[in-house]
């Protein structure tokens, strides 16, 4: 599955979200869309699971899940340099 | 404790001031406070009186410049004295480290800093709402902002000493249509608020802190809302500066409850001229303690170091770290001090006696309850679920 995919499907299941994550835009703050704390770890063991990917102590803030594109250049990163 | 702390000398005089407002006026009226379950009004006039409202505000807007470690000692040292009167300072720390760490970049707030030091306003805090929970991370009410004006009706079911407060930090949904998580703060200027009580406060211990709940209904300028999310405000400042206040002010009620048990031990000895059978006892209790006190002097000396930097002060290990240290601590206490009761025999059990211990008890059985350890731990959970490093 495409990355940008991958991560809307995670954010429909796992996000709790007020609003649908398949038509929300990349630049969308998800805090704003109801990304809550605890929603928040459940989205990232889901990425972290589906991809084989650990998202390092460092990325663990807020900024890291501030929008669809913030997650996908934080996982790129993850990737490139695994 | 105070061994382990690096003071400024503004902490120096103001450890010196705690000890002697503690000792003046706060012990003398702590039974009082307790039994009539009324606010210390006197220990709050001395505390004004010699400006330790202001301590922690930067020297350029009337305060000492004080650090945080200077006011975790306070705490100590005042819960000596009266946990009410702790209690109540510790709680106006927090709000004051929230404007100073997040509302310096508001000239507004700013100048409302200047009236804090040079009326030495009490802060108070209205975060938990009915509705909710028990969250404090997430808001029912919400603040509307319109012709430069916000407002906000919240239904508390607590506010500490609201009926003395000078201003209070209300937290909100930052709009009507914001998500309950997606908060805001707002200095809630007392003069600008109506508060309708709707329970009173008789309750087990820290009763001096006159904690009723009201619908609080305020409406004030736009720019007493801070710019800042609520959920950054949280976990650099009123997280872990909430648990490092509390846990200081908790080990000063258990350290004057280990004294009263290590005077009696003292006196023994010199009555049976050597070593009473009890001395191994009291040295376990004082061992507990003691563990108690240097992780909170530890943490503290950590939170200072990090606290300016937002990226460290927020990590997810400090965040583990400052919940830990509250629930360890919240826990032990209450154990330690019913151990003290044990040794200090009638004399500790009884209400009447100069040796009571039965305020520091039921005072410590709030610890556990203060943002309740149950929700910590499943915040501390999530977070277990995620992290890695453990240095």
């Amino acid at each position: 599955m495409e990355l940008r995919s991958l991560i809307r499907t995670v954010l429909a299941d796992h996000g709790r979200l007020s609003v649908d994550a398949q038509t929300l835009s990349g630049s969308a703050d998800l805090h704003e869309a109801g990304l809550s704390s605890h929603a928040t770890v459940a989205v990232m063991v889901a990425i972290e699971d589906a991809l084989d990917i650990v998202f390092p102590d460092r990325m663990l803030n807020r900024r890291t899940f501030e929008s669809i594109d913030a997650l996908q250049s934080s996982i790129e990163s993850l990737v490139v340099t695994a | 404790m105070l061994a382990f702390l690096d003071l400024s000398p503004v902490g120096e005089h103001l450890v010196a001031l705690a000890h002697k407002i503690g000792a003046e006026v706060s012990r003398p009226n702590a039974t009082d406070v307790d039994r009539a379950g009324r606010f210390p009004t006197e220990s709050i006039a001395a505390l004004r009186e010699d400006r330790l409202l202001s301590s922690f505000l930067p020297p350029n807007l009337g305060g000492d410049g004080a650090t945080m470690t200077d006011i975790v000692a306070a705490c100590y040292v005042l819960g000596q004295y009266c946990s009410s009167t702790a209690m109540v300072y510790a709680m106006h720390q927090i709000q004051i480290a929230c404007l100073v760490h997040h509302g310096l970049d508001s000239e507004t707030l700013q100048a409302h800093m200047e009236l804090i030091a040079r009326d030495q306003r009490l802060l108070a805090s209205a975060t938990t709402e009915t509705g909710t929970g028990g969250d404090v991370r997430s808001s029912v009410c919400a603040v509307t902002v319109a012709d430069g004006c916000f407002s906000l009706r919240k239904e508390t079911p607590v506010i500490s000493y609201g009926d003395y407060a000078d201003d209070i930090l209300v937290t909100a949904r930052r709009t009507i249509d914001a998500p309950a998580a997606d908060q805001i703060i707002v200095l809630v200027r007392r003069t600008d608020a109506e508060l309708v009580p709707t329970t009173d406060w008789d309750a087990l211990g820290m009763r001096g802190t006159c904690s009723r709940g009201y619908i609080l209904t305020a409406s004030g300028p736009a720019d007493h809302v801070l710019r800042e999310p609520y959920a950054d405000i949280s976990s650099r400042t009123m997280l872990p500066v909430s648990h490092l206040v509390w846990t200081a002010l908790w080990s000063g009620i258990a350290t004057d409850a280990v004294q009263q048990i290590r005077a009696n031990l003292r006196k023994q000895a010199r009555k049976s001229a050597g070593v009473p059978p009890t001395a191994p006892d009291v040295a376990m209790l004082h061992a507990d303690l003691e563990l108690v006190r240097s992780a909170v002097a530890a943490t503290a000396q950590l939170y200072e170091r990090v606290r300016s930097d937002p990226a460290a002060a927020t990590t997810p290990s400090m965040t583990l770290r400052m919940n830990a240290l509250k629930v360890s601590v919240s826990l032990a206490l209450p154990r330690i001090v019913t151990d003290a009761l044990r040794l200090g025999g009638i004399n500790a059990y009884r209400n009447d006696s100069d040796q009571s211990l039965g305020r520091h008890l039921r005072d410590l059985h709030s610890a556990v309850l203060m943002v309740h350890n149950e929700r910590i731990l499943a915040n501390n959970g999530s977070l277990l679920c995620i992290t890695k490093d453990d240095a």
